[in-house]
């Protein structure tokens, strides 16, 4: 399939800051499960771009710093992916982080009783299966309802309250695979959410299965990823994975306007 | 070098100055105390001075009467008066402990006794000390401090923002104690020529350890003329305002130079500068003496910024 | 009763390193010896070296006594000590450079992989990432303990930001300054090169796009840190900037500093601040003592930081079991230095050992530091005792047990005169393009009798650290 991604986000800061740095994952991660067709353009107002390099976990990196005083900044994302459905397998991503540092916790994924009862609700006969249900769980668990959570929400918090987005599914559900030996991670990408749950920008777990690899698993829309999704980064969480992280110089109120449109191109 | 050095440097200069500042007020305050004087006259001059400190509510919101050991206290012990000497000290040797590695050691030595003695006198009953040693004790260290770092600093550009900082806290100081007691300057006061009047001229030469500075430049009958040209337009008086714009323009001019780029800083002190060296007196007494204090506070306050957003922020480019 | 090594006297006779000081000591008269005591004291207050080492945080002001007694290795003696201490250095960084990269050494079995991965050092935002020269830990502090006359242990490696170097140098100063004959009369090899030595080494791992004399700068989290003073020192005599995360920002393809002349750019940072708090864009987000975006331009390639983030995988108490295969595994060589033989009470064997002989074992928590949280079990009582098994059983993964270790003496001046004392010994091997160690280190020493405990916080005080010239 091939998708067209146009994705800005604006930051506004009042009193303006004496400078930004940012940090982005917002190239599509190189794997056979997509490849870009053509230009892949970031563009940031007014942005001193840093070098790009590769992480350890395979996602394209680089930072951008602008100089003050700074009232607005534009981060602008366009191009074209042309996406292949792997049955939800990630592959052909080199990578040198190996699978088992992806079990350790952080604190918008520590397990708690709730947490725990949930893995251990999980069956299957080997992994694949198992994470299969673990997801199902989470599903069954958190209702897809935008609005009755935030960026600070942990998985022990969306559980109790039953409701949630993606980010949140995503959380309780790499929780639950850790808990239950199998490494997980959280991946931000895009969604051409035709009739989808969530928005164009969306997020995802990944479970690694022995023999398998990586399996891209999205509890909000009970299915792994295929051909309307696309790949940015990965990390231990949310924040970790996160496609925009920045720091702003001095003391302002920061506020943040998010557009993302995921199309079809006509071929 | 460093913006944040920079910074340190000149702050650990201002507070130094500020330290001397305070022994002085304590100087003055000590003999107020001492003259048979009216109870009313006794509190204003007290007042008076305390205002030129910028603490005088605070004073009076802790202290209430304005007796010696609280004056004491004040000016010297109170680490909660940002102005006192042990403030002061403290946060001047904070800076140069921060920066050790540009001070000599012979700077630091004196900045660091200074600070380990005061711990001891902080430590030693008050009964055993009296006010005088603490004024001298002060002016003292003040002056072992000041004396290593003109001997011994290399004269670069450190040495040109610890004078700055100096400078620009004593024309800020000056300027200020010659404000609370502007209406004693002034010609058609009706006490002029009386015996209080003289009295607080007296005050207000101390309170700067001019008194006799004054009488070896001027001679002759002490004059509301000759006092405020004295302090404000005299090349030769060591904390005169004019003195104080001159350094101000000489360091920034160097800086200028070291660095081979001018900042925003040169100019503002020129102007200052060009001022200052066009006026006469008897124009500083058409403009108002108060007048004229309170724009001269608020253009060095200015300097003192620009100073600050040309070196000290880090965001010279 | 056990029976402690004395590094001056062997039974009953003075040992050769020591001959000259024999005379020294008792040719000092009582009085001389105070005024000189008081001397050295009036002379670390004045020079402002008043800090806490190790991390044991406390009074920044406070003095650590210091013992004028010197302690002495002959050359034979640091030979050996040199090759050990080498040797360990370089395993530990080839351990570092494989770990973030394909991990032979857990391939092959010759640890744990949970260990490695799964440890709270290991730095997933390095894997892959290569440093200039390979090398993650650039200084290395080795701390030792001698038992006899060649039973040298190693109690833990701190690949990190190993503090007290300037306790080390000062020392040797003040110990100049106070007995000029001694450095007349014994052939002393000089230390004082090591802050030239770190310099090169850091000069040697400037990236690659830095072009000419690489900027150095020490990164300090401030002047409110207890080892400010080593951090001003070192940047003195090394003659580098001494910043804080505030004076540094990025900007492009580099790291720059804030200088009154505008932005001047940094090639290699010495950091002396933890991983989690150097950069908040990568790291902690709440850290006010980094650089934002200094992540980036590392793994870019844009600016050196040493040490490397992510080099602590190496010295965890845990991981400190296996440096003995490391050495093997990598070089090939059978290790010069020992291991303590540790017990870890995470696994259920030796945990049941451990509790069994309490008495007889000391006790550390797996990542304690100073001396605290530490069981000396022939020196403690029978309600410690107790305590720490409570402790265990609760939380055993928490715990490592080590054999009481006989930790040598060396003569001390106490209030009646001089009696032996228990010591210990941090090297600083500095890596980069090469492998370096100046002669000496830091001594620590037990002041109070009987005391094994040498830290600080403790009761510990230092020494002048003696190699002499053969």
């Amino acid at each position: 399939m091939r998708l067209s991604v146009e994705h800005v986000t604006t930051y506004r800061y009042d009193p303006p800051v004496r400078g930004v740095v940012q940090s982005h994952r917002l190239v599509p991660t190189e794997c056979l499960n997509q490849t870009v067709i053509g230009d892949w353009v970031v563009e940031v107002s007014g942005g001193i771009a840093g070098a790009p390099f590769k992480d350890g976990a395979g996602d394209m990196i680089r930072g951008w710093s602008l100089r003050g005083p700074v009232q607005e900044v534009q981060v602008t994302v366009r191009g074209v992916v042309e996406t292949r459905d792997q049955a939800g397998v990630l592959r052909g991503l080199r990578e040198g982080i190996p699978p088992l540092a992806w079990l350790g916790e952080t604190a918008p994924t520590a397990p708690n009783p709730a947490l725990r009862d949930l893995a251990a609700a999980g069956v299957g006969v080997d992994g694949l299966a198992l994470a299969h249900d673990l997801a199902r769980l989470v599903a069954e668990a958190i209702t897809w309802t935008p609005g009755c959570t935030d960026a600070a929400t942990t998985a022990a918090e969306a559980l109790a309250l039953g409701h949630g987005v993606c980010q949140d599914h995503a959380h309780a559900l790499i929780c639950a695979a850790r808990l239950r030996d199998l490494p997980a991670r959280y991946v931000s990408g895009y969604l051409f959410a035709e009739g989808a749950s969530g928005e164009a920008a969306h997020a995802w777990a990944e479970v690694w299965i022995e023999g398998l690899g990586w399996v891209g698993f999205d509890p909000a829309n009970r299915c792994c990823p295929d051909e309307r999704y696309i790949r940015l980064g990965c990390g231990m969480d949310a924040e970790a994975a996160a496609p925009i992280r920045g720091v702003a110089r001095g003391v302002a109120a920061e506020s943040m306007q998010i557009a993302v449109a995921v199309g079809q191109r006509q071929q | 070098m460093l913006s944040r050095t920079a910074d340190n440097l000149y702050w650990l200069a201002r507070y130094m100055e500020r330290a001397e500042t305070a022994a002085r007020l304590l100087d003055v305050g000590s003999r107020i105390a001492m003259l048979p004087n009216s109870e009313q006259g006794y509190r204003n001059e007290w007042e008076a001075l305390l205002r030129a400190g910028g603490s005088a509510d605070a004073f009076a919101r802790r202290y209430g009467d304005p007796v010696q050991r609280n004056i004491e206290s004040h000016l010297f012990f109170d680490h909660d008066n940002p102005s006192s000497v042990v403030s002061s000290i403290t946060r001047a040797r904070e800076n140069g402990r921060i920066v050790r590695t540009a001070l000599t050691t012979q700077v630091w030595d004196a900045l660091n006794t200074a600070f380990q003695e005061l711990r001891q006198i902080e430590r030693a009953p008050r009964s055993s000390q009296s006010l005088s040693k603490l004024t001298e004790w002060t002016m003292q260290h003040a002056a072992m401090v000041r004396g290593a770092i003109d001997a011994t600093l290399l004269r670069n550009d450190g040495w040109d923002f610890l004078n700055l900082g100096y400078v620009l806290e004593r024309a800020d100081s000056t300027a200020r104690l010659l404000d609370v007691k502007y209406y004693v300057l002034l010609p058609n006061v009706s006490f002029v020529g009386s015996g209080l009047d003289n009295y607080q001229w007296r005050t207000l030469l101390r309170a700067m350890s001019l008194h006799r500075a004054f009488h070896w430049a001027y001679g002759g009958e002490v004059t509301a003329h000759k006092i405020a040209d004295f302090l404000i337009l005299n090349s030769q008086t060591p904390r005169g305002l004019r003195p104080c714009v001159q350094a101000m323009t000489f360091h920034l001019e160097r800086l200028g130079q070291a660095y081979g780029k001018p900042s925003g800083a040169q100019q503002a002190a020129q102007a200052l500068r060009a001022q200052i060296d066009a006026i006469t007196i008897e124009r500083v007494f058409d403009e108002g003496l108060h007048e004229f204090l309170t724009r001269f506070i608020r253009e060095v306050s200015d300097l003192g910024q620009t100073i600050h957003d040309s070196y000290l922020s880090g965001d010279m480019r | 009763m056990t029976t402690y090594f004395n590094e001056m006297m062997d039974k009953g006779a003075v040992r050769a390193p020591y001959a000259q000081l024999q005379g020294w000591v008792e040719q000092m008269p009582a009085e001389l010896r105070n005024l000189k005591q008081a001397e050295a004291e009036a002379l670390f207050r004045r020079i402002g070296i008043t800090f806490a080492v190790y991390g044991e945080g406390g009074d920044p002001d406070r003095l650590i006594p210091f013992d004028m007694f010197p302690r002495v290795f002959a050359a034979q003696e640091w030979f050996r000590l040199e090759r050990g201490i080498k040797q360990r250095a370089r395993a530990l960084n080839a351990f570092l450079a494989d770990v973030y990269d394909r991990g032979e050494i857990v391939r092959a079995g010759r640890i744990p992989a949970r260990l490695v991965y799964l440890n709270e050092a290991y730095e997933k935002a390095v894997a892959g990432f290569r440093p200039p020269k390979g090398v993650f830990s650039h200084i290395v502090g080795i701390d030792l303990v001698r038992t006899g006359p060649d039973d040298f242990f190693v109690l833990e490696d701190n690949c990190r930001t190993p503090s007290g170097v300037s306790y080390m140098l000062e020392n040797r100063e003040i110990m100049m300054r106070m007995f000029p004959e001694l450095f007349a009369s014994n052939r002393i090899q000089p230390v004082e090169a090591y802050p030239e030595i770190l310099r090169r080494t850091l000069a040697s791992v400037a990236p690659k796009k830095c072009p000419g004399e690489p900027n150095i700068v020490i990164l300090t989290p401030g002047h409110f840190n207890s080892a400010y003073y080593e951090h001003s020192f070192l940047a003195d005599m090394m003659g580098v900037e001494l910043v804080e995360g505030q004076d540094l920002f990025v900007e492009g393809e580099h790291v720059w500093m804030r200088t009154t002349e505008g932005p001047r750019r940094v090639d290699v940072i010495y950091r002396r601040i933890d991983d989690a708090f150097l950069d908040p864009l990568c790291f902690r987000p709440d850290s006010m003592l980094g650089v934002p975006g200094l992540m980036d331009i590392y793994r870019s390639g844009g600016v050196s930081i040493c040490s490397a983030p992510g080099a602590g995988v190496a010295d965890d108490k845990a991981v400190y079991t296996f440096v003995p295969e490391m050495v093997r595994f990598y070089l090939g060589e059978e290790p010069i230095l020992q291991n303590v033989p540790t017990w870890q009470c995470a696994k259920a064997d030796e945990r049941k050992y451990v509790l069994e002989h309490l008495g007889d074992l000391v006790v550390k928590e797996v990542h304690g530091s100073g001396g605290y949280g530490m069981l000396v079990g022939p020196k403690s009582t029978k309600a410690e005792i107790e305590t720490f098994r409570a402790k265990i059983t609760d939380d055993p993964d928490n715990y490592i047990a080590q054999p009481t270790l006989a930790l040598s003496t060396v003569p001390t001046f106490v209030d009646e005169g001089v009696a032996p004392r228990h010591v210990d010994l941090r090297p600083y091997c500095l890596v980069g393009e090469r492998i370096e160690l100046v002669p000496g280190g830091l001594t620590r020493v037990a002041l109070r009798e009987g005391s094994l405990v040498v830290n600080s916080s403790q009761g510990g005080g230092v020494k002048d650290t003696w190699v002499l010239a053969e």
